[in-house]
């Protein structure tokens, strides 16, 4: 099957947005803070003709992001809360008189004194409980209590093209090019800020190069910057971010504090689970009420027990905030309780595998939220195809005592938006008949995943038309309906679905005829749906009880790895993949997901790590924040399990952040394997080499 | 910013010349450490002497006993020849850790020992070879020790108006080591490398441990003089200054420093 966007990107034809031009366009740039926290208490311009300068005066609306709460400035007014608050903006013709402005502009400021540990930070944005049968009954009926606490770190989503957008003003109007997952985000953002009416407002996507969560929620500051700029000017206006501007003031994972009491019987049945979640916003709170939703639901891991109390809260930091990542809350809190499974199994001593069989949710289980699961609960099949095809037994014994470790992980995904986020965004999709077959019109963004080609299929296969039979449309708000935003692992359990329908009416509308003898005949005709909820779906967010998705994928990691004792480098040997992900649609995209997540995810594990100094990203470059290469990530065996969900487009389910949960506790639990007794990632050489000197090792031979 | 302006001189000759005319002139050759300087902002330099067409400092021979090769030897020239691969397998291990190939198709040589990085990838092969560089300017060639070449963080003895043209390479005896530790295994910048030649003498250098790259020569006194391993370990850790910075710490260095060394006497 030929991807839709193959042959452009393939030849070159395809238009990035630093690939366009507009007549008479000026480029932005940002004046940014320097200082992670203060007041502003005056501002210095010595500029020459010829540069556009705004400040937040120059908004017509209100001065915020419009996303959840209103709290982020668009431009700062007098506080600062990060090192990348953004303070001003200048456009000129010339990219280059955009170069050394600091010498022109000065900003000063009061300095005040900012918080880096969410723990100490006296803000918090979001509190989350989630509570299930009676704790104190759970520990009771505890003969063992198992406590442990796990951190993760930021994690930066390193998109190969960086965030750029343009915006063209003209006629009461604006229009906004750009690289980016959500357009109907950027949409509602510069109706807010530019006090527009809707249909004066449209966005368009370019072809974008690759997102991961890192252009969900970002872009749409950056078009409001350059609307801004170029409502001032009345000319277009480019901003496109160089690698180093985009790493430090673009959002990165969530850094969590995980806490698990955890009661069991001696022969390893959960009891009681008692877990505590920490998320660091950074300095907004932009989407870290969600972030930590997903978060606390994916808490207990894919495990079964009747007393379960969680507590999350997302605090504010002096950093810049933090946002989505593909996984979105559920990699840090599933690195826990997997880092988490393998120590209480230690403790009791029971095999790993055995520990999480006799605990697994089944069929017919309930989650921590009390969502009763369906017969595609598929934690066991995963489970065991991965032990298999690793023949993790045979290895995990062999090893025993040397410098190779064998780990796993087992973990769930939601597909979707949490809770009832799904009815919240009634979601639309549309198709329209052409001659040749049909177009489809959504908002959905292709951002390297597959999307065009995976709905052209789900499209082509309900029509009963051949694939190339079927169009897609730009993601332009101009044409698409609101589809909701490209996240969530929903654009082809959800979005797909809804175009599923669409393809069926259609069908039926056609009769006999072929679209061509039918477009002659009546002319072009669209068919629109919107989501529906599954029957009987149930959602509370006063208590966070019910179904918080649709349904869940299902996966299990096995990585085997060899640590080198002169250096402490990790080399990963292999990592097994099984996924359960209802149909895959496209198998080699779904693989191609699956081997892209994986190797993030020993990036996150090993590697990728933000240093931090003074609340700045201190290695805001390629060469120093260090991704795996194709010969840093690992040989890959990828298995794909089929257990339809009867409300996914041919029984699909999500597939594109699952991959990103079980890589990093797989190979913290192959360390430990290794002697290395590891509760926070990254596990670069250097935190290995502590380990080791002032922990020593805990088994012979080694 | 200021507008930067390149020379192109046809000769040795004339580089010689516009040199000695125009001290502040940065002599340039691959290029691929100033385009990061010019980007970041920390090369302060507006004016340069593009080197890249010079003939003469090209080529890898033999002269007299030693190994010369010409300054502008690309790491893919090193890479490919037979020379070096013969005389300096340790040299060639290193050049195929520069960077990636089109990294290797343009840096020199003469340009990793001019820039004077501590993290320079071939330094601490010419520290543990003994190495001479030789020096030209339009007043005449001298040619000097390896050893001592840098005075302090990115400084050497090179004067303004002098460009490295050569470097030489005595005949080596005994067995040759090389292991770069790099942040990942490609693409990657040094977090700390050695160096080491086994002969009669033994010769270590060790790089990104110290603001130049050293050459430890007390604890390749005890390794020479049938010194324990802990011994000569000890002795390397009081001749290296190891720091922390982004890419790593100074006690990861130290602790694998000491692990480097018991390595290459293990391995060879």
């Amino acid at each position: 099957m030929r991807r839709k966007d193959g042959d452009a990107k393939v030849t070159g034809a395809a238009k990035y947005i630093d690939d366009l031009t507009f007549p008479g366009m000026l480029y932005g740039a940002t004046v940014r803070s320097s200082i992670p926290r203060g007041t502003i208490t005056a501002r210095h311009i010595s500029l020459p003709d010829g540069y556009t300068v705004a400040d937040h005066r120059d908004i017509p609306g209100p001065n915020y992001v419009a996303l959840i709460d209103p709290d982020q400035p668009c431009l700062a007014v007098d506080e600062i809360r990060h090192v990348a608050e953004p303070l001003l903006l200048v456009a000129h013709a010339d990219k280059d008189a955009l170069l050394h402005l600091d010498t022109r502009i000065s900003i000063e400021t009061r300095n005040g004194t900012p918080t880096y540990d969410p723990e100490a930070s006296d803000v918090c944005f979001k509190k989350i409980a989630i509570d299930k049968g009676d704790l104190d009954a759970g520990f009771k009926a505890a003969d063992v209590i198992v406590d442990g606490e796990y951190r993760t770190a930021h994690q930066e989503q390193l998109y190969i093209e960086t965030n750029g957008v343009i915006a063209v003003p003209g006629d009461g109007r604006m229009t906004v090019y750009g690289s980016m997952q959500c357009p109907y985000y950027v949409h509602r953002a510069l109706v807010v800020l530019l006090a527009l009416p809707p249909d004066k407002v449209r966005v368009v996507q370019t072809e974008t190069g690759g997102g991961f969560g890192g252009k969900e929620e970002y872009p749409s500051i950056l078009a409001c910057h350059a609307a801004i700029l170029a409502r001032k000017a009345g000319r277009p206006v480019k901003m496109i971010y160089d690698r180093v501007e985009d790493l430090l003031a673009t959002t990165k994972r969530h850094p969590s504090i995980v806490r698990h009491r955890t009661g069991l019987t001696r022969d390893g049945r959960l009891t009681a689970m008692d877990i505590d979640v920490i998320m660091d916003g950074g300095a907004y709170a932009t989407l870290s009420a969600v972030v930590l939703s997903r978060g606390v639901i994916h808490a207990a891991g894919p495990y079964r027990c009747d007393h379960i109390r969680i507590r999350g809260r997302a605090m504010m930091t002096h950093t810049p905030p933090n946002g989505a990542f593909r996984g979105f809350g559920a990699p840090q809190t599933l690195f826990a309780i997997e880092a988490h499974i393998d120590r209480i199994a230690e403790q009791l001593q029971i095999d790993p595998v055995r520990l999480r069989e006799q605990n697994a949710l089944r069929p017919g289980d309930t989650t921590a939220t009390g969502q009763q699961l369906g017969r595609d609960a598929s934690a066991l099949a995963v489970l065991r195809d991965a032990v298999k095809r690793s023949r993790f037994h045979q290895k995990r014994k062999a090893w025993a005592g040397t410098n190779r470790g064998i780990g796993l992980s087992l973990f769930l995904h939601g597909s979707g938006f949490t809770g009832g986020g799904e009815v919240k965004l009634a979601s639309k999709a549309s198709l329209e008949l052409t001659p040749r077959g049909a177009r489809i019109l959504v908002a959905s963004t292709e951002i390297g995943q597959g999307t065009r080609t995976m709905h052209a299929q789900i499209v082509a296969d309900a029509l009963g038309l051949p694939y190339d039979a079927i169009d897609v449309h730009e993601a332009d708000t101009a044409f698409v309906p609101d589809s909701g935003p490209t996240v969530a692992s929903r654009t082809c359990m959800i979005v797909g679905k809804l175009l599923e329908r669409c393809a069926r009416d259609m069908r039926r509308r056609l009769g006999t005829l072929t679209p061509a003898q039918y477009y002659k005949k009546h002319g072009a005709f669209t068919v629109t749906s919107q989501y529906e909820p599954p029957p009987g779906l149930q959602w509370s967010d006063e208590t966070y009880a019910g179904d918080a998705y649709g349904s869940y994928a299902w996966g299990c990691n096995v990585v085997e790895l060899e640590v080198d004792p002169v250096t402490f480098d990790v080399t990963p040997l292999n990592v097994t993949a099984v996924a359960e992900i209802g149909k895959a649609i496209h198998p080699m995209m779904a693989i191609g997901q699956i081997e892209g997540g994986t190797a993030q995810g020993i990036g996150y594990a090993l590697t990728e790590e933000v240093v931090m100094k003074d609340g700045r990203m201190a290695n805001a470059q390629l060469t120093n924040y260090i991704i795996p290469t194709p010969l840093d990530a690992a040989p890959m065996d990828v298995g794909l399990l089929e257990r339809p969900y009867a409300h996914g487009p041919f029984g699909a389910k999500g597939v594109g952040e699952m991959p990103i949960d079980g890589p990093a506790p797989a190979v913290i639990n192959a360390l430990r394997h290794c002697g290395f007794d590891i509760r926070s990632i990254p596990a670069t050489p250097e935190r290995l080499m502590r380990a080791r000197l002032h922990h020593g090792f805990s088994k012979a031979g080694t | 910013m200021s507008a930067l302006t390149l020379e192109r001189p046809r000769s040795l000759k004339a580089a010689l010349a516009s040199l000695a005319a125009d001290p502040s002139l940065m002599p340039i050759a691959g290029c691929t450490d100033v385009y990061v300087g010019l980007h970041f902002g920390t090369t302060p330099e507006r004016r340069f002497l593009d080197l890249w067409g010079l003939k003469e400092l090209r080529g890898i021979g033999v002269d007299g006993d030693a190994l010369r090769i010409g300054a502008l030897s690309t790491y893919t020239e090193i890479i490919q020849s037979t020379l070096v691969q013969q005389r300096v397998p340790m040299l060639v291990a290193a050049s195929r850790e520069v960077g990636g190939a089109q990294i290797q198709n343009r840096g020199t040589l003469g340009g990793n020992v001019a820039n004077a990085s501590p993290a320079g990838d071939t330094l601490p092969v010419l520290a543990a070879a003994g190495a001479r560089i030789v020096l030209r300017s339009q007043s005449g060639t001298r040619t000097v020790p390896f050893d001592g070449f840098y005075t302090s963080y990115r400084n050497s003895i090179r004067t303004p108006d002098e460009l490295v043209v050569a470097i030489e390479i005595p005949r080596l005896q005994g067995r040759q080591w090389w292991r770069k530790v790099g942040t990942r295994r490609a693409q990657a910048i040094s977090k700390i490398m050695m160096a080491a030649v086994r002969g009669t003498d033994v010769r270590i250098g060790i790089g990104s441990v110290g603001p130049t790259v050293i050459t430890a020569t007390q604890a390749a006194a005890v390794l020479s003089g049938g010194g324990s391993i802990a011994d000569a370990k000890a002795a390397l850790l009081s001749e290296i200054r190891p720091i922390d910075d982004v890419r790593s710490t100074g006690e990861y260095r130290a602790t694998v420093a000491a692990n480097l060394l018991e390595q290459f006497w293990r391995e060879t």
